[in-house]
């Protein structure tokens, strides 16, 4: 028999929806005989309160397996990640969002009233408003991760995750398996570029503002090493696994220091902590990385790792 | 006694999103209205971030059109520190908006929009989607599943991150094209460009004349239009002038850089999303479908309105026989249907010009930038409308204040109002069921928001 699939986006940008349609064929095979869709907002029409609409309370039909991607950021994500666990033998957190509250949990270091301040009173083209409060779902206190609310199975990080491993959850699942997860190495651990164990001496850390040194007409294995050039890259403090089973960490192929959007390597990790030793014990100047704290931390400020800062005083 | 209908989700668009319809005691329709239910607030967070950063973490706004996100930004960024790119690294980034444009408007036709066509607007809802599709033409499914994926890999082979790029950097572009990518992405755009040609015609053939009917009543009311044409008036998307439209078909162009002089968004206590509305027209903002106010739409249709011509020879021939078929600007909602698949042709076209063009391979693709203060706005066509980045920056080349206007948000009135005129057409006497209702939900897919 098929097994059915719920899919929802939480406080997201269909970024691993799109990553799924990614799998292209292979999902293919897999429909109908395999997987059924019984729920997927962005390509089945199966609604929260019935087909006309009137039914009193959201529900979401049983199924085997939840992917739900997103964060959650309002009272509706908390209901739709609960009716998820409570009809769904599997649940997996699908992405970083889900995962560790992803770009958009940047926000916790802002309270919600400097948020919609900004917002609805603050920018160039907006006159000055109320924050909507009609309809529209009140948030919750910060961005949570999906683990943060509901009991998760599987987590598979990744902004946008790597249909590779997409595929790979769900075929484990499929053959009977009860659990699935990455393993445990750093980015650096699979990157191909060349490393002369160079320090970085009294070196400032570069921004992304010039290029590194690279010869276009060959691999990613003939350039050396991007933070041996000067430029940060999370490699050391980042899960690997964005380019799927195979090949050299998507940024890098690009040419292009990571920001660590496959989380840390383990879940008690603290990169910040652990990249600026790693700079400091190769002689970096490490006062020179601005916005450290933001930098460091940008896909994982759920959990308690983003909070807003005591105010000064003035 | 009168009742509310609640769709949610809305399903087959790309966002989240609810429709309520109130129903009076005769079972009429007072008023209906769409919403957006979330709010992740991108323009707070930016605060602070190093200016230069801001492609990498603004593209997070959407998952289907981060490419157009990633290119404004980096257009907002070059403004803010004053770096030109050289003349490759503008075309490279050229090449890979129209690129990453293929598979956005595959996805949107064929697994959206096309259910409600070939299926039918009021089928069984468990079959009315791609896999009902599939069932119905399973040869062709298969082939728009894989020249889906092969669009979006291509992307990724050529540039590390299709989802979420990386590959535009201040100055230019992160490096160069090689000729053995070059070479592939030609075939590619080759195979892509056929299968464009067989979609529109397709379309035209078998599933719009079939629904002319709902397409001449669902949704329909008249606006302006907001699109980006170059100095000519010639239809473009990475770069040019804004050329605001009004119902009439008058028109003001404009720098981009003015947009705040013409644009203003309207907040409403039931929406997250902001809505955009023409300032200079002087009545203000309204959504009586009656008497709307301030309102123009974006995306394809827009697009194909405001411009005087199409760059390319095929998609030119297309905008010719939609324009003798329909006026200029046509209004009505559904043809977003049409407009979407002629820019497929031109996509299609425009990135061959470009993989063809010799500089495409030249080396010479960046120039260094420096963090300083200053202000840029960066602006292009994302799929979905006119995308705006605007960044203020301090001496440290923190970006200081951010205002950010994205491409879906202006069609929020439109869909507002197109919801509304349709509730209204396929609502009587309190008849509900779920293929009526799918109908509101056709008018705000149309838009693609």
């Amino acid at each position: 028999m098929a097994a059915r699939v719920v899919s929802e986006w939480l406080n997201s940008c269909s970024g691993c929806e799109i990553s799924i349609l990614n799998l292209g064929e292979t999902i293919l095979d897999l429909i109908p005989a395999a997987l059924e869709l019984v729920h997927i907002p962005a390509l089945v029409d199966s609604k929260y309160y019935g087909p006309t609409g009137e039914d009193e309370h959201l529900s979401l039909p049983d199924c085997d397996v939840a992917l739900i991607s997103g964060g959650v950021r309002s009272e509706e994500h908390v209901e739709i990640a609960k009716e998820a666990r409570k009809k769904a033998g599997v649940v997996i957190a699908l992405g970083t969002c889900a995962t560790h509250g992803g770009i958009p949990a940047q926000m916790n270091v802002y309270t919600n009233e400097e948020i919609s301040h900004k917002v609805f009173k603050r920018c160039l083209t907006t006159p000055p408003a109320e924050m909507p409060t009609e309809v529209v779902p009140p948030w919750l206190d910060r961005v949570y991760a999906l683990d943060e609310i509901i009991d998760v199975d599987i987590r598979i990080p990744g902004c946008a995750p790597h249909p590779d491993w997409i595929a790979d959850a769900l075929l484990a699942l499929l053959g009977g398996a009860g659990e699935w997860a990455l393993p445990e190495r750093s980015v650096c651990d699979t990157c191909v570029t060349k490393r002369a164990d160079k320090t970085g001496e009294g070196m400032e850390v570069k921004r992304n503002l010039t290029r590194p040194e690279f010869d276009p007409e060959t691999g990613v294995d003939d350039m050396v090493c991007l933070m041996e050039q000067g430029h940060l890259c999370l490699g050391p403090v980042t899960l690997a696994g964005c380019a799927g089973k195979e090949g050299a960490a998507r940024c890098i192929e690009a040419r292009i220091p990571c920001r660590g959007c496959f989380g840390p390597i383990r879940d008690r990790a603290r990169p910040m902590v652990d990249m600026m030793g790693a700079l400091a014990s190769v002689g970096f100047k490490t006062d020179s990385v601005e916005d450290r704290r933001l930098l460091m931390n940008r896909f994982i400020g759920a959990h308690g790792r983003l909070k807003p800062l005591p105010k000064k005083e003035a | 006694m009168g009742r509310t209908l609640r769709i949610q989700p809305i399903t087959r668009i790309e966002g989240h999103g609810r429709i309520t319809v109130n129903l009076d005691d005769d079972g009429e329709v007072v008023d209906a209205a769409f919403h957006v239910m979330g709010l992740r607030g991108f323009e707070k967070f930016c605060e602070g971030r190093p200016v230069e950063e801001m492609p990498r973490i603004v593209n997070r706004i959407c998952g289907i059109c981060p490419w157009s996100h990633h290119l404004a930004s980096i257009k907002a960024v070059d403004a803010t520190f004053g770096v030109q790119p050289p003349p490759a690294g503008v075309k490279l980034r050229r090449l890979v908006q129209h690129l990453s444009w293929i598979p956005d408007k595959l996805l949107n036709f064929y697994f959206l929009a096309a259910p409600d066509f070939v299926i039918g607007p009021t089928a069984d809802p468990a079959v009315r989607n791609v896999v009902g599709i599939i069932g119905a033409a399973p040869d062709l499914a298969r082939k728009v599943v894989m020249l889906r994926q092969k669009g979006s890999m291509l992307i990724e082979d050529w540039l590390g991150k299709v989802i979420h790029p990386v590959a535009a950097v201040p100055g230019g572009f992160g490096k160069p094209l090689t000729e053995e990518m070059r070479a592939r992405i030609e075939a590619e755009c080759e195979e892509q460009l056929e299968f464009a040609k067989f979609t529109i015609d397709f379309a035209k053939e078998n599933v719009f004349p079939k629904y002319l009917d709902v397409i001449k009543i669902l949704g329909v009311f008249e606006s302006g239009f907001l699109g980006t044409v170059t100095e000519d008036g010639t239809w473009d998307i990475y770069d040019g002038l804004l050329r605001l439209m009004q119902p009439s078909g008058e028109y003001a162009d404009f720098p981009y850089d003015q947009y705040h002089l013409h644009i203003a968004e309207q907040v409403e206590p039931w929406n997250y999303v902001k809505m955009p509305y023409a300032r200079k027209w002087g009545g203000g903002f309204s959504l009586d479908p009656d008497d709307p106010k301030g309102i123009y739409r974006a995306n394809c249709l827009a697009r194909i309105n405001t411009c005087d011509r199409m760059p390319t020879p095929m998609a030119q021939k297309e905008l010719e026989e939609f324009r003798a078929a329909f006026g200029r600007p046509a209004q009505l909602t559904l043809l977003y249907h049409w407009a979407r698949l002629i820019e497929l042709v031109c996509n299609c076209e425009s990135a061959l010009e470009l993989v063809r063009d010799p500089e495409i391979t030249s080396r010479d693709v960046c120039n260094p930038a420096e963090a300083k203060a200053g202000r840029g706005v960066g602006c292009v066509e994302a799929p979905r409308g006119t995308l705006f980045h605007d960044y203020t920056s301090n001496a440290q080349g923190l970006i200081q204040n951010a205002n950010l206007i994205v491409g879906s948000t202006h069609n929020q009135a439109p869909i507002n109002i197109s919801v509304t005129q349709a509730a209204k057409a396929v609502i009587s006497e309190g008849q509900v069921d779920q293929g009526v209702l799918n109908k509101l939900e056709m008018a705000v897919r149309a838009y693609d928001p």
